[in-house]
């Protein structure tokens, strides 16, 4: 109800790690350049606000303008009866309606790709099974455009996979028709050494619901851009993102939801552990509110959890309000270190100590995994979780169980 | 029958300002079917005494002993000290935010028993346990300690001894905070674990109060990280009227 971006009380609890509160944007959200042409985005140096804590000079090569490496990746589709797939030439007008580049790889994305793979749901369907998408990286750059269009009061759910090595850059590209119900997952579990530049463009339609979801998990540099927009009134965008960093990764996610549409919704939830001296994470929850979107409501939250020193979480919310006239907007942001009294109260009761602490991890994040949704999804990203904390997913899968 | 033997026990704490010497020399022996009270002033070392058993990593032992059936329980980690048969009922339980008491329960309890419980009977067991301790059954579902009240730790604390059923277990200051009924409530809950096994009970208090509930066989009143003074249930009468006063001065 407040119109004031809330903070929350325990992000000073790791001030070090936290720069939440430092950062005050030079520049509107709005005012932020898109476009088709790879000459509108010159190559980052690093000092760009959009690029100021990538490790740039590692994506020269994502930076050039450049076609995909012959055999660079293989794609597999599996999709339930009724969904179209195809392969679309870039100038098709199902492609591009709903993109528009924001940054020298997702333009550099877009001019290299060479066609589009189209996932579409027809008007009023309802999937009884998940679409899938499954990108394994071989070698080389990859430029992929996906474009996932569901039609208007359709209901689905689209899973994107990648794993593999090699360098991509990517666009997706969804289209949420009115009164649909998407839930969009992007998978990133990806071999140590892959890189992987996204982003992810979502147009909202009036009254529709779209779910996002990123999981990320392996590479050595992953960042996914998720932009939201509205195309009507009423809609609403759920983002949410688990990640694990390891020693010497990379991972970051960027939101950007852009209320223009009045009485739309949107609520972000982003948690990520880090593990290992050098992971490194970041977080940026970019919210603007233009003056035409009275009625909106709006909070983002993200958690970070250190499970090692030396592993460094950058999270910044950042919220813009052109307008009085909303329902609510909020943000919270923290940074904090396994509790070792936690462990102790759980070994205190006879677990041992790895049970203990895949118990606290996952009940770290357990809020948002709880919202998932997609089995397939949530049970895999657990497993995986156990994998990263050096357990076997399967000795103890049933002595921990998730909860909301 | 099992035996819980503390002998010239000397434990440090690195504070700020250096080196805190808290336990000076503790001697003290519980055996099954026993209960000892401990009583003393707030700061007198009484948590810290519980944690070094429970093997808290903050706390050092500089010297002394600490054994069960005479296996050195110093040299446990603290999952097997709790696998070994001891409990520490947590003057502060801590939040486990995402985790299920029913989940953590269940895993606790697969761990000490070293297999997992017949679901039937279990769940059975927890719901009966629950209903003693006037725990609503949704609390299974809620998280570990997260915005319980301080009544409902305690409750929740008790309730995992009577599930878990140790050899000894050591209550830090349980009945701190509650009020008359539920001081009763988590009393009667520890009275039927004493009456059903044959547990050897530690209980730390800071007030008499909670032994006109639970009756002990000993008591020790402790000060300045160390027992000044043993003896029978007759010792916390007099604490009642006296209170600490004349030990405290004897110390200083
Ligand atoms: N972790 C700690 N760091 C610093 N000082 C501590 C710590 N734990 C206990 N102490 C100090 O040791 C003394 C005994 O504390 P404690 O064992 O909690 O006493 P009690 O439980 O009898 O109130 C107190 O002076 C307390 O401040
Ligand atoms: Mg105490």
């Amino acid at each position: 109800m407040s119109l004031l971006a809330e903070k929350n009380p325990a992000q000073s609890a790791a001030s070090h790690t936290d720069s939440a509160e430092a950062f005050v944007p030079d520049q509107s959200r709005a005012e932020r350049r898109t476009s088709y042409s790879v000459a509108d985005f010159p190559v980052p140096g690093g000092r760009e606000e959009e690029w100021r804590f990538t490790p740039v000079d590692r994506l020269k090569g994502l930076f050039a303008e450049e076609g995909s490496t012959e055999g660079a990746v293989t794609v597999a589709t599996d999709a339930p009866e009724g969904v179209e797939v195809l392969e679309l030439a870039m100038d098709d007008e199902r492609v591009g309606s709903a993109y528009r580049p924001a940054d020298r790889a997702a333009v550099t994305a877009y001019a290299g790709a060479a066609k589009a793979l189209y996932v579409g749901v027809p008007n009023e369907a309802e999937l009884v099974a998940p679409v899938f998408v499954r990108v394994t990286g071989h070698a080389g750059r990859d430029n992929a455009h996906l474009v996932v269009d569901a039609g208007r009061h359709s209901k689905a759910t689209v899973v994107l996979e990648h794993s593999g090595t090699g360098e991509h850059t990517a666009g997706v590209e969804i289209r949420v028709g009115d009164g649909a119900d998407l839930t969009f997952v992007t998978v990133q579990e990806w071999d140590d050494d892959a890189i992987h530049v996204a982003q992810n463009d979502a147009l909202i339609g009036r009254d529709a619901h779209l779910r996002h979801i990123t999981v990320t998990l392996g590479g050595e540099i992953v960042r996914v851009s998720t932009n939201a927009r509205y195309s009507g009134p009423g809609g609403s965008f759920e983002g949410l993102g688990v990640y694990f960093a390891d020693a010497g990764q990379h991972q970051e996610h960027r939101l950007f939801v852009d209320h223009e549409a009045p009485h739309c919704h949107s609520n972000v939830e982003y948690k990520g552990a880090l593990q290992g001296e050098t992971a490194h994470t970041v977080w940026v929850g970019d919210v603007l509110i233009r003056a035409s979107a009275e009625g909106t409501d709006t909070y983002e939250l993200n958690r970070n959890l250190i499970l090692d020193d030396g592993a460094r979480a950058d999270s910044i919310p950042n919220l813009e309000i052109e307008t009085g006239e909303i329902v609510g907007a909020g943000h919270a942001s923290a940074t904090g270190r396994f509790d070792d009294e936690q462990l102790f109260y759980l070994q205190a009761r006879g677990i041992p100590e790895d049970v203990a602490r895949r118990l606290v991890v996952r009940g770290f994040f357990a809020s948002v995994v709880a919202r998932i949704g997609v089995p397939e999804v949530s049970e895999r990203l657990m497993a995986a979780i156990d994998v990263e904390l050096g357990g076997t997913a399967a000795a103890d899968a049933d002595l921990v169980e998730v909860s909301s | 029958m099992s035996t819980l033997e503390i002998r010239n026990l000397q434990v440090t704490v690195e504070t700020e300002n250096g080196t805190k010497e808290i336990l000076r020399g503790v001697d003290l022996t519980v055996k099954s079917g026993e209960t000892h009270a401990i009583m003393g002033p707030n700061g007198s070392g009484k948590s810290t005494l519980a944690y070094s058993i429970a093997g808290h990593p903050k706390y050092t032992v500089t010297g002394g002993t600490v054994t069960l059936d005479g296996e050195d329980v110093l040299a446990m980690s603290v999952d097997e000290r709790a696998r070994a048969g001891l409990f520490l009922a947590m003057q502060y339980p801590v939040e486990v935010p995402g985790v299920t008491v029913s989940n953590f329960l269940r895993t606790a309890k697969t761990a000490v028993d070293g297999e997992a419980p017949k679901l039937r009977t279990w769940v059975k067991d927890v719901k009966a346990a629950m209903g003693d301790l006037r725990m609503d059954p949704s609390f299974a579902e809620r998280n570990v300690n997260e915005g319980f009240s301080g009544g409902e730790k305690k409750r929740h604390e008790i309730l995992q001894m009577e599930l878990l059923k140790p050899k000894v277990a050591v209550l830090d200051e349980t009945d701190s905070g509650l009020d008359v009924d539920a001081l009763r409530i988590v009393s009667e809950g520890v009275n039927r674990v004493k009456d059903s096994t044959d547990v050897g009970v530690l209980l730390i208090t800071h007030y008499t109060r909670i032994l006109r509930y639970i009756k002990p066989d000993f008591v020790h009143v402790f000060v300045d990280g160390r027992i000044v003074e043993e003896g029978g249930p007759e010792l916390a009468d007099r604490l009642e009227s006296e209170g600490y006063d004349r030990y405290v001065g004897a110390s200083a």
